[in-house]
């Protein structure tokens, strides 16, 4: 039996079941917006971020599988300075939605970190209890030159903890890159060398601080390998991100949202196409999701139980999760498709197509 | 004394009885009544302490424009509704 968080625009759905048959067995906040979901591999609490539309982001945490929840601090930024360059910051310092959650290192049970929009960076040391603004992110003069893709203010989606060294951060901005820290977020290095954004001026395409990493996720077994679906194609790194190699687009399209690696083969990594920026769409109206066994030399298309007539559900790049046995997989639709394939993608169970648009989901 | 009641929406999150509290500036009147739910603080003020924009404020029956300066002064026997402004989704 394995189990599924979904978080939904109308609350967090579990989902649970194994091979073909899989079922929703309860749903938590009826009604509200969850933007993000975590099961904390450490202990195996549950968090639940809410973006409540007149109350704002309220973060919940359950330690016995949603049986109760109890409501913890949320990041909130400190008080914008009234005097000093930051007082014309155009950004505001309001928490708007929390984007990405990220349990510390095995050695620091009580770390998470949450990435949001806008784009700053939380570290809480209490388990959730309170939560402190990463100041050297945010004071780089660097996050004035991000902005944001789709949203009106630059957001931090993606967040990996090295499970070699907990103090390296490796993080995605939409849209303001990749960054990585060495020493816990006291410094941070800008990592998006080789990656293309032809939605920027001719001259300005390849800077470094203005990509739009959709998504960014790594192999477990193999943490320098990264891969990142990008606005303008795929991505893959084997060197901790120091380089990034574009991926010729497959079949149908190399436009998307998400991408998941097999946890134990950073060869193997899967997409949802859709047609483009300006088409977000199946192509052909047909849902597949194309997978890479190679490293992105070729790849497969796989649609065997996905909708394949006048079928235009768009996966966003929370919404493609791989289980820790590298063969469950599972994606939600922004229309409220849900489908686990339990062989690696290769043939779909639909679970639902009624469900609220779906932001993310999450293995527990 | 001022009389601070919170609408059922918010109530539905966190419990808070009408609270009685001396006069003020509205900033000090809703501090002291969030004193009783300081839970109950983060679905009314956001990260800079302001009014959150989809939740609305009533001094009796004139409703709080400015969401940020707070300091107009609100008087015993005043009545003050804090409830969820009217929003779409």
């Amino acid at each position: 039996m394995q189990t599924l968080l979904v978080a939904s625009r109308k609350g967090l759905f579990v989902v649970r079941g194994t091979g073909a048959q899989w079922a929703i067995a309860a749903h938590h906040f009826a009604g509200d917006p969850v933007t993000q979901v975590l099961a904390d591999p450490r202990d195996g609490a549950w968090y639940a971020a809410l973006r409540m539309g007149h109350f704002g982001v309220k973060l919940r945490k359950s330690s016995n599988q949603g049986a109760t929840w109890t409501e913890i601090g949320a990041p909130t930024f400190p008080p914008k300075p009234s005097e000093g360059p930051l007082a014309e910051d155009p950004t505001p310092w309001n928490v708007d939605l929390i984007w990405s959650l990220s349990p510390g290192g095995a050695a620091e049970p009580l770390t998470l970190w949450a990435g949001c929009m806008p784009a700053g960076l939380f570290k809480s040391e209490d388990g959730g209890q309170s939560w402190a603004l990463n100041r050297p992110l945010w004071d780089d003069p660097r996050r004035q030159g991000w902005f944001g893709g789709g949203n009106d203010y630059p957001g931090i989606h993606s967040l990996l903890v090295d499970p070699r060294d907990a103090r390296h951060l490796t993080l995605a901005i939409s849209c303001g890159g990749v960054w990585q820290t060495q020493d816990a977020g006291r410094s941070w290095t800008l990592t998006a060398a080789g990656m293309r954004a032809d939605y920027m001026p001719a001259e300005s395409a390849e800077e470094q601080n203005t990509q739009d990493p959709h998504r960014l996720v790594r192999c477990a077994a193999q943490p320098d390998h990264l891969w990142v679906q990008h606005h303008c194609g795929i991505y893959r790194s084997t060197d901790g991100g120091e380089r990034w190699q574009a991926i010729a687009a497959p079949k149908p399209s190399g436009f998307g949202f998400a991408v998941a690696c097999d946890p134990a083969n950073a060869q193997r990594a899967w997409f949802v196409p859709a047609i483009a920026d300006a088409c977000r769409i199946p192509v052909d109206g047909k849902m597949v999701v194309t997978r890479t066994d190679d490293g992105g030399q070729t790849f497969t298309s796989f649609c065997e139980g996905l909708p394949q007539v006048h079928a235009y559900h768009l996966v966003y790049r929370h919404s493609l999760d791989v289980a820790h046995d590298g063969r469950a997989l599972a994606m939600s639709s922004t229309t409220g498709g849900l489908w686990i394939s339990p062989n690696a993608g290769e043939q779909w169970h639909c679970v639902s197509r009624d469900l609220p648009p779906v932001a993310a989901i999450g293995w527990a | 004394m001022v009389k601070v009641e919170f609408a059922a929406s918010l109530r539905r999150h966190v419990e808070c009885v009408p609270q009685q509290v001396r006069p003020g500036s509205l900033r000090t009147v809703l501090e002291a009544a969030l004193q009783a739910a300081p839970e109950l603080a983060s679905y009314v003020f956001d990260d800079q302490r302001a009014i959150r924009k989809h939740v609305a404020v009533f001094i009796n029956q004139q409703m709080v424009t400015n969401r940020s300066h707070l300091e107009q002064p609100v008087e015993s026997g005043d009545c003050v509704l804090v409830i969820q402004a009217l929003t779409g989704g």
